[in-house]
């Protein structure tokens, strides 16, 4: 076992997510069977590769700084789940 | 008229011996006939269809006739359609109405293409069945008990069920390419960077890219002629001059180096797929190719390489879905934080939280290490073995997936076998290679083979060439599946 319920739980917070106890434990069977699975990679020596996060070289693209068209205050807020006055409407935060 | 290619239809719109408005109202009435069987779309787009095709014919009239202007294609649901759904099959974007087209789609519109609807998925393209999408599980043309494949397996079962002419899918780690083997069409993952991914819903943005699923090579030519071009809003487009793709389309392959990978014929792959994928090699070097064996070491870390790197993309991407800007928000919650919380939880689907969770894991402070990191040096290794046999041939031939279609229901309950049936596709996305996918033969049990054709980066000219090649010496792309006769 490489995890137990109690590190689900803790991964559920950090991804706010809230599971029932069912998810739970069907979460710590399936994330331990894969997590074994991908246990294989430490047979592969990597002491000296570089790793690649991204396949394209990176680097950063500028373009001139000109004004262009930009969504409308109407578009942007056409898909809230709620909103008041040009903003976008959350539960009390405090 | 349903069953014309892009090619086939062109000739006939441009000759005006059928309209668009024609051949829109033939594909609608497909859909009305055989979608309930196969549910391949999430949501047909009449109306707007209708005024496009009328559009299309005045531009044909007026004699400014693109190959697409006037043909009817489709969408996979996880890009962006201005003022039409997207909802990435997800509940958690179940009304989400993009205000913008993703760059693809603009690029189709300004050619005069007729978008008839938005495709099934596996929700946020996660899966290799569709059985994960959160409205509807779409069934194999061929057989309806099977599995299209997935994530694209919407819009590879439309294409295959002609109930559109063409459909664009998305490919993080064979999701173009495995339902397009399962459906017995083409379909072509492009190099990283080739297509924009402007508009595209992020799944793994280092994977992911887009690509055409077509009835034959030529229709895949002429779509990535409209879409294979650089685009100053996605800063990860390549800024490459552009080929014309139908230029590729050469009945000739001699010359040209096959390499055949020794560790994509192993022990768990199904013995007639097996002997297909050997009866197209052979065919080719009946043709003039030379056939050479050559070895792609790290391909047997490819699955745990990748669900290590693509679920801590996801687990990044996917944490925009909040409640606050646009989706679904969970109701009922008094504070903030309680929103997020039941927002997600009631938002995604089982496989998304998986792999929500799984990402995290491995990205979390103590596991970084020891996952993430070593998953992304073991992709540099993958990526140079494809270095390595590059430099000698100019293409490698493998089977696209380990079997043909399964049983709907046979491994939802197992993820990590459904995991293992992407395992030929997902090296090509980690090296960031262009990867096509093309029907060579049938299972005993009349079910379609995918033959995968992968090649150096921004090549995709010579897969073209080779698949073409196959094309115009087989008939593995001729017979259709049986669903009544209509249009």
């Amino acid at each position: 076992m490489k995890i137990a319920i109690e590190e689900v739980e803790y991964v559920a917070r950090l991804a706010k997510l809230t599971l029932s106890e069912t998810e739970k434990e069907l979460f710590t069977v399936q994330l331990n069977a894969i997590l074994e699975y991908m246990a294989q990679l430490n047979e592969v020596d990597t002491s000296a590769v570089e790793p690649t996060f991204h396949v394209v070289s990176h680097h950063n693209v500028m373009r001139e700084d000109e004004v262009t068209e930009s969504m409308s205050q109407e578009g942007s807020l056409g898909n809230a789940p709620d909103e008041a006055r040009g903003c976008f409407r959350v539960p009390r935060i405090i | 008229m349903h069953r014309l290619t892009i090619h086939e239809l062109h000739d006939r719109l441009s000759t005006t011996e059928v309209s668009s408005v024609e051949v829109t109202e033939i594909l609608l009435k497909r859909i009305r006939e055989v979608d309930s069987r196969i549910k391949a779309y999430l949501t047909v787009n009449e109306t707007e269809a209708m005024e496009s095709a009328r559009e299309a014919d005045r531009r044909i009239a007026a004699g400014k006739c693109s190959q697409l202007t006037g043909v009817p294609v489709a969408i996979k649901d996880n890009m962006c359609t201005r003022g039409i759904k997207t909802t990435c099959a997800s509940k958690i974007l179940e009304n989400f109405i993009p205000p913008y087209d993703a760059t693809v789609v603009a690029r189709l519109k300004d050619e005069g293409a007729v978008i008839l609807g938005k495709m099934n998925m596996d929700e946020f393209a996660m899966g290799s069945s569709t059985e994960n999408s959160g409205f509807i599980i779409t069934h194999n043309p061929w057989n309806l008990e099977t599995i299209p494949g997935g994530s694209s397996g919407g819009s590879a079962a439309g294409v295959a069920a002609d109930e559109c002419i063409a459909a664009l899918g998305s490919d993080t780690g064979g999701s173009i390419r495995q339902p397009a083997a399962c459906c017995g069409v083409v379909g072509m993952k492009p190099t990283y960077g080739r297509v924009s991914r402007y508009g595209l819903v992020a799944f793994a943005s280092s994977l992911d890219q887009i690509g055409p699923i077509t009835k034959d090579v030529q229709d895949c030519a002429i779509l990535m002629n409209a879409i294979g071009r650089h685009d100053s809003r996605d800063s990860t487009s390549a800024n490459l001059p552009t080929p014309d793709y139908t230029r590729a389309l050469v009945n000739d392959v001699k010359g040209l180096a096959v390499g055949i990978a020794k560790e994509f014929f192993v022990e768990g792959v199904n013995h007639e797929v097996e002997q297909k994928v050997w009866e197209g090699i052979k065919l080719l070097e009946d043709l003039g190719a030379a056939v050479k064996e050559v070895s792609l070491p790290h391909t047997r870390y490819a699955v745990a390489t990748y669900y290590i790197i693509c679920t801590a993309e996801a687990s990044s991407n996917l944490a925009r879905y909040d409640g606050v800007k646009y989706g679904f928000r969970a109701s009922g919650s008094t504070d903030l934080a309680q929103m997020y919380e039941d927002t997600r939880a009631q938002g995604f689907g089982p496989e998304v939280k998986r792999r929500i969770m799984l990402g995290t894991y491995v990205l979390s402070s103590g596991y970084y290490d020891a996952y993430y990191r070593k998953a992304s040096q073991v992709r540099t290794l993958m990526k140079n073995d494809f270095v390595k046999v590059f430099a000698e041939c100019d293409v490698i031939i493998t089977p696209t997936a380990p079997t043909p279609a399964f049983r709907i229901g046979e491994k939802v309950q197992d993820p990590l076998q459904m995991y293992l049936s992407d395992i030929f596709t997902i090296s090509a996305n980690l090296a960031g290679i262009p990867a096509l996918s093309i029907p060579c033969g049938f299972s005993g049990e009349g079910l379609p083979v995918g033959m995968q054709i992968l090649g150096r980066h921004f090549d995709e000219e010579t897969l073209l060439r080779v698949a073409y090649t196959f094309e115009q010496n087989t008939e593995h792309h001729k017979p259709s599946p049986g669903l009544g006769a209509s249009g």
